[in-house]
């Protein structure tokens, strides 16, 4: 064994790759709960791929087939609803692991110099997740595949001048058809695959190279090293520490990644809509064409933002900022601190915020617009104007100020002493 | 609405339903996701699903298809009857059975049939035979709450809706003409073809649920050795 290894290494570095990747990374021994959602991230990842492999062998990329297939993959494929329910579960997992994982980042300010990059990789896998999702969403074929892909299609023809073009130019044809699906099958299961799975290497490689943030903040790569073992004094190897405290992250993760998938794979139609068992029809639009729930604060900005000067451009313009804008979030923060623990009550105030306006904004993209009925006629300045389009709005702009008032309340923030030492 | 009250595990009921299903819906709707021989789930030999249920010349491999042309469907109904075969992941069983419950005269509409949870159906109520038939009752309340109260006491399928004059109208179903059954009767007909529609959207429901609990109770023990690896490693952190 030993000799082999050493014959690898002598012609691929096998042993110094396993080392600086994970066998002698050095991290903070001081993770909390928080820390387990970017390998469980990772490990969706590989559900997901190893689940849509199996899925591509059985399903039919074309429109008059593609809603059967899957319908065959639940009932005459062997396991075939098992691998069909755990994409569909593992789907709105990778989100829900993956805002878990943004939110800890925006917690402990993993973001903040030196690790810029490792950031940015990741708000670039978010976008590719969001793409790859989208995608992946039309292929069932169902009433909310297609509207789903109408309407989200239909935003870039709202830009001026080129937008029909653009339009036109991803579906491959005036309206979502065979082409579409066709091509949206080939961008889901091998362009964004491979652009995730770079992106992941990238953050990954960047993280190991700055080393882990942790709940406090502290840079262990500064701390003086322990004598007997040569490791920082809050630092311990990743193997087997990080190893063996992951796979029981991994258990947990998968108890209740099986709950929804044995016992409740529709998730209450937020992970499968039951308006997806209806087989795609362009002819007969749904009456309520909701997205699914990763993407619905987003949608939910979208409808809140009014049209002027004719176009709805600005509701899609507004959409786009609100994802591009967690690229600028490393030099938005003019913080002394790092972490959350040592910061004063107008970051905490402004973090809460932020999760209660992006939860409200997620509520309000699921349901109707008409929900809370409407104000007055007699109310000023929104009389006539549905509640939940005010609140919406309301929370769009709370939404926006968490980032732009950021180098603001950061830098005028009283914060306490960063410590030298992890606690805990 | 009323909660259907079939039971996934219950295969008498689900035979029945199976019997009620290629009896009363096959002759117009498709099943094409549903194979004869997967009939064997509900207790069923193949002979059985041959000599019972299988009423055509389909082999025991074929889906359920119907005799009817799409073509004459749209003459006659104005749109090919549906496929049924994951129609209760569309609407879900509730639904589908206050559906069968809702039917009741309306010599306004085309077919002289209404539904009070699908206004304007396109389908006859194709068991009136069996249930009778039924007419609408309308009651007008003064406010929102009196109505909601009164369709709560009525217990069974009520419709609360704002009419003009601000007033709430309930509407519920009122017997007219006996048919061949029972209301009771009727109700269990109704409920073992939901029940059946149920099994038929996700055939694999029963053993998705048992496979469920041994891959649950074999994580729980996974998880007992994966704490304590991982508290025994971390003895020298602490």
């Amino acid at each position: 064994m030993e000799k082999m290894l050493a014959w690898i290494d002598a012609r691929f570095p096998l042993t110094a790759l396993w080392e600086s990747q994970w066998g002698k990374y050095v991290a903070p021994k001081n993770f909390n709960f928080w820390y387990y959602f970017g390998s469980l991230a990772a490990f969706v990842l590989v559900i997901q791929i190893v689940t849509g492999i199996f899925l591509t062998m059985n399903y039919k990329p074309d429109a008059t087939k593609a809603f059967e297939s899957v319908e065959y993959i639940m009932r005459d494929v062997q396991w075939g609803w098992l691998i069909r329910y755990m994409h569909s579960t593992g789907a709105s997992m990778f989100f829900i692991v993956v805002y878990l994982h943004m939110f800890r980042g925006l917690m402990y300010g993993s973001y903040r110099k030196p690790r810029e990059l490792v950031w940015i990789f990741g708000c670039l896998i978010y976008l590719a997740l969001m793409a790859e999702a989208f995608f992946g969403y039309l292929l069932p074929w169902g009433q909310m595949s297609y509207w789903g892909a109408q309407v989200i299609v239909n935003l870039f023809s709202s830009i001026p001048l080129i937008g029909e073009d653009l339009a036109v130019w991803i579906r491959g044809d005036f309206t979502i058809s065979d082409v579409t699906l066709n091509r949206f099958f080939a961008f889901h299961v091998i362009a964004l695959p491979l652009v995730l799975l770079g992106l992941v290497m990238a953050h990954l490689m960047a993280l190991h190279e700055t080393g882990s943030n942790n709940p406090d903040g502290v840079q262990i790569k500064y701390q003086p090293k322990d004598p007997a073992t040569g490791l920082p004094l809050d630092g311990i190897y990743s193997h087997p520490y990080y190893t063996v405290k992951d796979i029981v992250g991994v258990v947990v993760f998968l108890a209740v990644f099986s709950v929804i998938v044995f016992f409740m794979p529709e998730m209450g139609g937020y992970f499968i809509e039951a308006n997806n068992f209806v087989p795609a029809d362009p002819l007969r639009t749904p009456v309520h064409i909701a997205p699914v729930w990763y993407f619905t604060p987003y949608y939910a900005m979208l409808r809140a933002v009014p049209s002027y000067f004719g176009t709805q451009v600005w509701g899609v313009i507004v959409m786009g900022l609100a994802v591009m804008v967690f690229f600028a979030v490393p030099w938005l923060d003019r913080g002394a601190v790092r972490s959350v623990r040592y910061r004063g009550t107008l970051y905490k105030t402004w973090l809460a915020i932020f999760v209660v306006s992006f939860l409200v904004l997620g509520y309000l993209g699921v349901v109707p617009i008409t929900i809370w009925g409407q104000f007055g006629e007699s109310v000023p300045l929104v009389g006539g104007v549905d509640r939940a389009t005010v609140v919406a709005r309301v929370f769009t702009a709370l939404y926006f100020a968490f980032f732009v008032l950021m180098p603001w309340y950061t830098a005028i923030d009283k914060t306490k002493p960063e410590p030298t030492r992890v606690t805990g | 609405m009323e909660p259907a009250p079939g039971h996934r595990l219950d295969d008498a009921s689900l035979q029945r339903g199976a019997r009620n299903f290629v009896n009363y819906c096959l002759g117009c709707h498709s099943a094409r996701f549903m194979r004869y021989n997967r009939l064997t789930d509900l207790g069923l030999t193949e002979d059985q699903i041959r000599d019972n249920l299988i009423l055509g010349d389909a082999k025991i491999g074929d889906v359920m298809t119907t005799a009817m042309r799409p073509a004459d469907a749209r003459v006659w109904f104005g749109a090919p009857p549906p496929d049924l075969s994951v129609i209760a992941r569309v609407r879900g069983a509730d639904w589908l059975y206050n559906y069968f419950l809702g039917y009741y005269r309306d010599p306004g509409s085309a077919t002289g049939w209404n539904n009070l949870v699908f206004p304007n159906v396109g389908m006859p109520h194709v068991l009136w035979e069996l249930s009778g038939t039924n007419r609408l009752a309308t009651a007008e309340f003064a406010d929102h709450e009196a109505a909601a109260a009164a369709a709560i006491a009525n217990k069974s399928l009520a419709l609360v809706e704002p009419i003009p004059g601000g007033k709430y109208a309930v509407r519920t179903i009122a017997n007219e003409t006996p048919g061949s059954m029972t209301p009771v009767e009727y109700r269990a007909f109704v409920g073992d073809l939901v029940n059946y529609l149920e099994y038929m959207g996700e055939p694999i429901r029963n053993k998705r649920i048992s496979l469920g609990i041994i891959v649950l109770m074999f994580l729980g023990v996974l998880f007992f050795f994966a704490y304590w690896l991982k508290r025994e490693y971390w003895k020298d952190v602490h």
